[in-house]
């Protein structure tokens, strides 16, 4: 969680510094689910995420220089900088997709796990999605077939109330995504996506589920984006919250007062894992500028695979 | 060995040898589990997957199985189909590999009718894959033989990238002698179906024997016409055409597609671009007309290119003077 958080303010920077190209949309305040979602799963569990994946990105296993060098868009990048952003894969660590598209990489998670059950293994496919793709129809489509197949795939709704700029309300009548599957009767729960706790219990049990044969679910965390929909975006669709506010919810503050209170680890355990996290990012990006951009022969090169 | 089969029953025959030949290749849709697949019940209902009408989670689950190391072939019924999931079609499985960097590869096979110009009005009968043949990633095959079903249907499912296989309805129970066991037509590569020295006739699917035809019939008048079938629209053998018009001078371009949307309108820039000086008369382009087909048989036949708007091009193009034969 350090890491993702470190990794995207110091990507924030670099942002406006325009050492970073294109379309950005950041998932700080959201770290918890990534990490206690990801952190369950082995490299051979496939996720697949959307528009804002750095943090599951990062929590499935990416190499931070890699995955910096990617957002740079230098040849060195996890997808040789013709990805980017919003197309960020590492197979290496079951990262297989994210699109640009709202909702367009669910039915892809199906047919991961469907080829895992083919080939009678026990792996699970993992998509991460927002409340707004849950409105459209391939989420109906995909949720429809994945119960009907009983497939080992967990959609992981992360509700943060806003689909792009516009709050739920003005979306749907339905206050929780994880109501819309009711009709199939398949394991559901909503989550406070900033405990990171809940989280990995909650996503734990329907992993085992899943693992086991049991087939799909859904799991919906409750999260804030702390930043806008994207970077640069002036944000006035709704209030902020007060610093006082966000100290109480942020997901890793709470983490870390938990594990000090429980003994997990101690302030300065703490403190040294928020530098590590910090100099590991100024690594990354220290390697990720001396990585050149692609060469022009890729541009026709890889559009077919050989 | 070659006999005579039809053009449904030879695509089939490439489909269930590579089904047999590979345990990995699976079949999915609709449709699957209905009478015309009864010979595909042998490999099981978990390689031959009914699936609800959802043609976006279809080919989308497709995609994700196939970046999972499965070859599924997903049987969409009719191309006008594949518009409602137009976001897996020409957005996803065919730019993984590129924006991945090479890491993925989504060898799905999409199959679909089209073409069906026999009353079925606006909605069944197009041609439109002028919407995706310049699509990166994705291939497109347009077969016009029995032969040529089973050979690119073979290469589809054996080729590592997405493929858009559209057979077409007009010519599912055409017969024509198709090569035994194993046979694979190449992607990319134009066939001659007529030598000829005095025009260049590019054509695709049933438009092929149209043409053909047409051939026929100007062969008594004297002129000798070539026909081009490109069989993949992307990639697309500019070479051949470009090579065929350096000899003979002379182009007409029949299309079933709308003009604007037709392999033709690219075919003619190309030539343009790159076989001008070989030009001896201008390009003259035989299409659809940029409009919805009708239910009306004449409004219909109105509408598309047949043998005799296709043998009139070729005298314009041979400087014959209308009404001189």
């Amino acid at each position: 969680m350090w890491r993702i958080r470190a990794f995207e303010e110091r990507l924030a920077q670099l942002k406006r510094a325009d050492e970073v190209p294109g379309l950005i949309h950041l998932s700080i305040g959201g770290e918890a689910v990534a990490a206690a979602v990801c952190g369950q799963l082995r490299d051979t569990d496939v996720v697949y995420s959307g528009h804002r994946p750095h943090g599951h990105v990062i929590a499935k296993g990416a190499a931070l220089p890699e995955t910096m060098a990617e957002l740079m868009g230098r040849a060195g990048g996890l997808c040789q900088g013709l990805g980017g952003s919003m197309h960020l894969v590492d197979t290496e660590h079951g990262m297989f997709g994210a699109t640009g598209v709202v909702g367009g990489s669910l039915p892809l998670a199906l047919g991961s796990a469907l080829a895992a059950r083919m080939r009678g293994e026990d792996a699970v496919a993992v998509v991460f999605f927002g409340d707004g793709a849950a409105q459209s129809g391939i989420f109906a489509e995909s949720v429809n077939i994945a119960v009907l197949w009983r497939l080992p795939v967990i959609l992981v709704c992360e509700n943060n109330g806003f689909a792009e700029f516009t709050p739920r309300s003005a979306h749907t009548t339905v206050e929780r995504v994880s109501d819309l599957v009711a009709p199939w009767a398949i394991p559901a729960a909503t989550v406070d996506g900033n405990d990171a706790e809940a989280i990995w219990a909650q996503f734990g049990e329907m992993l085992r589920r899943a693992r086991d044969g049991g087939g799909p679910a859904l799991l919906e965390a409750l999260t804030h984006r702390l930043r806008g929909h994207y970077e640069g975006d002036p944000d006035r669709y709704r209030e902020a919250l007060s610093s006082e506010e966000w100290q109480r919810r942020d997901p890793i503050a709470r983490l870390q007062s938990a594990a000090l209170a429980r003994g997990w680890f101690g302030e300065d355990e703490a403190k040294t894992a928020s530098d590590d996290a910090a100099s590991t990012v100024d690594e990354a990006v220290a390697w990720a500028r001396q990585s050149p951009p692609p060469t022009p022969e890729l541009a026709s090169s890889v559009v077919y695979a050989a | 060995m070659t006999r005579e089969l039809p053009y449904v029953a030879a695509m089939n025959e490439a489909l269930h040898l590579e089904m047999t030949r590979d345990e990995d290749v699976l079949l999915i849709g609709q449709t699957v589990g209905e009478e015309h697949y009864e010979s595909f019940k042998e490999f099981g209902s978990a390689r031959v997957r009914v699936t609800p009408i959802s043609e976006t989670a279809e080919i989308g689950m497709a995609t994700g199985a196939a970046l999972a190391g499965k070859r599924p072939v997903v049987d969409a019924t009719m191309a006008e189909f594949l518009l409602v999931a137009m976001g897996q079609v020409v957005n996803e499985a065919n730019r993984v590999h590129y924006m991945t960097g090479g890491q993925l590869r989504a060898p799905i096979v999409i199959k679909a009718g089209y073409g069906f110009a026999a009353g079925w009005a606006g909605q069944h009968t197009s041609a439109p894959y002028g919407m995706v043949m310049g699509v990166p990633g994705l291939k497109v095959a347009l077969p016009s033989t029995p032969a040529d079903a089973k050979g690119l249907m073979a290469t589809a499912v054996r080729d590592d990238n997405p493929v858009l296989y559209l057979h077409h309805f007009l010519l599912l129970l055409e017969r024509g002698p198709v090569p035994e066991g194993e046979y694979l037509v190449p992607f990319g590569v134009a066939d001659i179906k007529r030598p000829g020295s005095d025009v260049t006739v590019v054509a695709t699917g049933w438009t092929v024997h149209r043409a053909l035809a047409a051939a026929e019939r100007l062969s008594d008048e004297g002129i000798d016409v070539e026909v081009i079938d490109p069989r993949t629209i992307a990639p697309l053998d500019v070479e051949t055409i470009l090579a065929s018009v350096a000899r003979t001078g002379r182009l007409v371009l029949v299309d079933q597609a709308t003009r604007h949307a037709s392999v033709s309108a690219v075919i003619a820039g190309e030539v343009a671009e790159h076989g001008l000086s070989s030009l001896r008369a201008p390009v003259v382009q035989v299409t659809a007309l940029d409009t919805t087909l009708a239910y009306s048989q004449p409004m219909e036949e109105y509408v598309l290119p047949d043998e005799g708007k296709i043998a009139a091009a070729v005298r314009q193009v041979a400087g014959v003077k209308a009404g001189a034969m």
